[in-house]
């Protein structure tokens, strides 16, 4: 299946950026102004409250089979991104140990591969809701976590990105105070899709643990980490089919190499780990369209 | 089992009780008792020095020592910064720049920080030997050191992390620095520091402390050698880069798997004091250091003998018998080719050449060169630890710098004399004399040692390396 494919293009948002900045200081005050709906004491980003999955991992050993399925091998050329791993379901590459999903890639030979690691897609679909994920994520040039959503339907019949795609966590190894969120779809996708980059001012994403979460209605994306709101996209951002009403899958994977990040070099420490707290899904509960 | 247990929970609740009794015995300390506090200041200087006090600034021998002003024509984003001219290498009053800044009165407590940071810029591009912090020119123990601060002409943010900031609860080393114009052809320059400070960044991480630079050496050794050990600690920062700087060994817990073969100080320094084998592992703030060093100290070392010839039939380049020649350096670490390092080490008081993973390595004396004519015999004194390797071949190559007494020119001229390795015994001093039969010898300048033919010597010791006259 092909899914995404990035070359870096920031600077021809540059423009978008700064209105989306805009956009997210009104909203975060608006936001800030009913704050009733929060689920904890610093998450006042997020109005969605009402819970229909979600994953503690609680159980140690593998991941609930019942929520998610495991993808793996290399894909078709890297998964779309000339990544370097090869994807298992073992557990050195993929555990819960103490209510944490352990995410671990590791360099070592296999199946062809110079690197193995873990990629997980739930089971079930929805259309938009609230996902958040609590995650610590790895650190050093080449490592490529993400979280993200994909369109159920991707296939040969819908071909990406036309299915669309919502990226909620993005992260370059060799970065490690700053996190992506974004969405492709038809005309915004790869180097082309409509993103915005978050940035740790004193912190980094590779020593504790962080939220990062997306609340999702017909008419926007709400994109925010821990108790920040960064970014809001709707249907006039972006230049093409708004293709984010029908249901989507959640996607946890942590790549290595690919067009995103580059391989690996020399100071790059392996083995590596993502940590995921939990994930959890709301539905979108204050929306007349949605059932 | 179960009394068992029953009588352990006893014995802890009769133990507890016992520690009440004794801590309620304590006198409380008297409300007049004030704690030394240390100040938690982190600037050191923005327009002018901060709370640094009035006598500070201490230059580094050899420097010139009027190197540092406040430039109030230049800052960054302000009026004012610290000024550094280097001077030219032929500067009588000094050939470089450096120096320490010191508290001039109680320590700081630098707990909270994480790196010192400042902006910085200079006439020209140019690499700045060295800078850092935790030298007070007492025992340095907390000395920091980062090589080669790449500077432009535009002003940039520097960040030099701070290995452990718990050990910095009272430190008065505030920054130090060493610049000379090794990389600009001997030409001065000048650069600027502004906003220097120590800061809690936040985005210091994912520690990876070593010490031998990461390898795990093995090494022969004899009672009553010490070594000094070197450690590193290295940061990914926010940028991504993986920054490195050396930690004084005050900054790690070491250890040995042995104390009766070596032990280490505080500072570092290992003491081997038996014979055995031991090995010396290391953390900073809890984290494993990678590296390690085993000694294999097989007891006594028995010095070479002492020469015994008359100091005035004597030209010395290494013994502690005899007064030395000046020496430009006994390994110059030639570039590509050579492997060759040195562990140097003293002996009961008496100093020897050890080199270590050895292909070729020279001496070298340009500064003067030897006049050799009157004094036509040369003496080395060489030890292989260990074991003598079945193919090795030897050469020594004397080099006459000829007319220009300088190396190059196409005025030298070589003398090379081959060993054979029947001549060597393991772990015992073996005398290397030969005469001197180069036609030009009033300016020899180097003598070099050469593995050849494959062979695999790595190890050897020199000592008493000199000219003479029967």
């Amino acid at each position: 299946m092909k899914t995404k494919i990035f070359v870096q293009n920031i600077l021809k948002y540059k423009t978008r950026y700064v209105i989306s900045s805009v956009l997210s200081l009104v909203l975060l005050g608006l936001f800030t102004a009913f704050t009733s709906c929060s689920t904890d004491d610093t998450q006042t980003v997020a109005e969605f409250t009402e819970l229909v999955l979600a994953d503690e991992f609680s159980t140690d050993g593998m991941p609930n089979s019942a929520i998610w399925d495991y993808e793996i091998g290399t894909g078709e050329n890297g998964w779309g991104n000339n990544e370097l791993q090869y994807y298992t379901d073992r557990t050195e590459n993929i555990t819960a140990q103490n209510g944490l999903l352990i995410i671990t890639a590791k360099k070592e030979s296999f199946e062809g591969s110079s690197y193995t690691s873990a990629r997980i897609v739930t089971k079930g679909e929805q259309a938009y809701g609230r996902y958040e994920a609590r995650i610590r994520l790895p650190y050093g040039k080449g490592l490529w976590p993400a979280f993200w959503l994909l369109g159920a339907d991707c296939g040969p019949a819908v071909i990406w990105p036309e299915c669309g795609e919502i990226d909620i966590m993005e992260y370059r190894g060799q970065e490690p105070t700053t996190i992506h969120g974004s969405v492709h779809g038809n005309g915004f996708s790869g180097g082309n899709a409509i993103t915005k980059s978050y940035s740790l001012l004193n912190d980094r994403f590779d020593t504790g643990f962080h939220v990062f979460g997306i609340e999702w209605a017909p008419e926007y994306i709400n994109y925010y980490v821990d108790d920040v709101l960064y970014n809001q996209i709707t249907p006039a951002d972006v230049p093409g089919e708004w293709v984010f009403n029908h249901p989507f899958k959640i996607i946890i994977n942590l790549a290595v190499g690919g067009s995103f990040v580059g391989s690996p070099d020399s100071e790059t420490v392996f083995p590596q780990t993502m940590l995921i707290d939990y994930v959890r899904v709301y539905k979108n509960n204050n929306n007349r369209l949605n059932k | 089992m179960k009394n068992i247990k029953f009588m352990h929970s006893k014995i802890i609740l009769f133990s507890v009780f016992l520690v009440a009794i004794t801590v309620s015995c304590e006198r409380e300390i008297s409300d007049e008792v004030e704690f030394a506090t240390f100040s938690k200041t982190g600037e050191i200087f923005t327009e002018t020095p901060i709370g640094l006090g009035s006598n500070f600034y201490f230059p580094f021998q050899g420097s010139k020592a009027t190197a540092w002003t406040v430039d109030e024509k230049e800052g960054y984003e302000s009026q004012a910064s610290m000024r550094f001219d280097v001077p030219n290498a032929s500067d009588p009053e000094g050939n470089y720049a450096g120096a320490i800044f010191r508290v001039d009165g109680a320590g700081r407590n630098l707990t909270e920080f994480d790196a010192l940071t400042f902006w910085a810029k200079a006439s020209r591009g140019v690499a700045i030997g060295e800078m850092g912090f935790g030298i007070d020119f007492t025992e340095n123990k907390y000395q920091v050191t980062k090589s080669d601060i790449s500077l432009t002409t535009n002003w940039v943010k520097y960040i030099i992390s701070i290995p452990d900031a718990s050990k910095l609860f009272d430190e008065r080393g505030m920054f130090w620095y060493s610049a000379g114009t090794q990389n600009t052809g001997g030409f001065g320059y000048t650069f600027w520091i502004d906003d220097l400070k120590f800061e809690k960044l936040g985005t210091i991480a994912q520690p990876k402390p070593a010490i031998f630079n990461g390898a795990d050496i093995v090494q022969q050794s004899f009672i009553g050698i010490d070594l000094i050990i070197e450690g590193t600690q290295t940061f990914n920062l926010a940028s991504g880069i993986n920054q490195t700087v050396v930690a004084a060994p005050s900054y790690f817990t070491f250890s040995s798997t042995d104390v009766d073969v070596a032990r280490v100080s505080e500072v570092g320094i290992i003491s081997i004091v038996g014979a055995g084998t031991a090995t010396i592992t290391a953390t900073l703030d809890g984290v494993k250091a990678a590296g390690s060093l085993t000694i294999e100290s097989s007891g006594n070392f028995i010095n070479a003998p002492i020469p015994t010839r008359n100091p005035s039939d004597v030209i010395s380049i290494f013994s502690d018998t005899y007064t030395n020649v000046p020496v430009d350096f006994f390994n110059g670490y030639w570039e590509p080719f050579q492997t060759t390092q040195s562990a140097d080490f003293v002996a009961e008081g008496n100093n020897i050449l050890n080199y270590t993973d050895f292909n070729f390595v020279g001496n070298q004396f340009s500064n003067p060169t030897v006049d050799a004519t009157q004094k036509s015999n040369i003496h080395i004194d060489m030890y292989i630890p260990g074991e003598v390797p079945s193919n090795m071949d030897f050469l020594i190559t004397l080099v006459d710098f000829g007319a220009d007494k300088a190396q190059g020119g196409g005025d030298d001229t070589r003398q090379q004399v081959f060993f054979n390795k029947a001549l060597w015994v393991p772990n015992t001093w073996i005398t290397l004399e030969f005469s001197i039969t180069m036609s030009t010898r009033n300016s020899i300048g180097q003598i070099i040692y050469e593995n050849i033919n494959f062979s695999s010597l790595r190890s050897f010791y020199l000592d008493n390396i000199y000219f003479y006259s029967e």
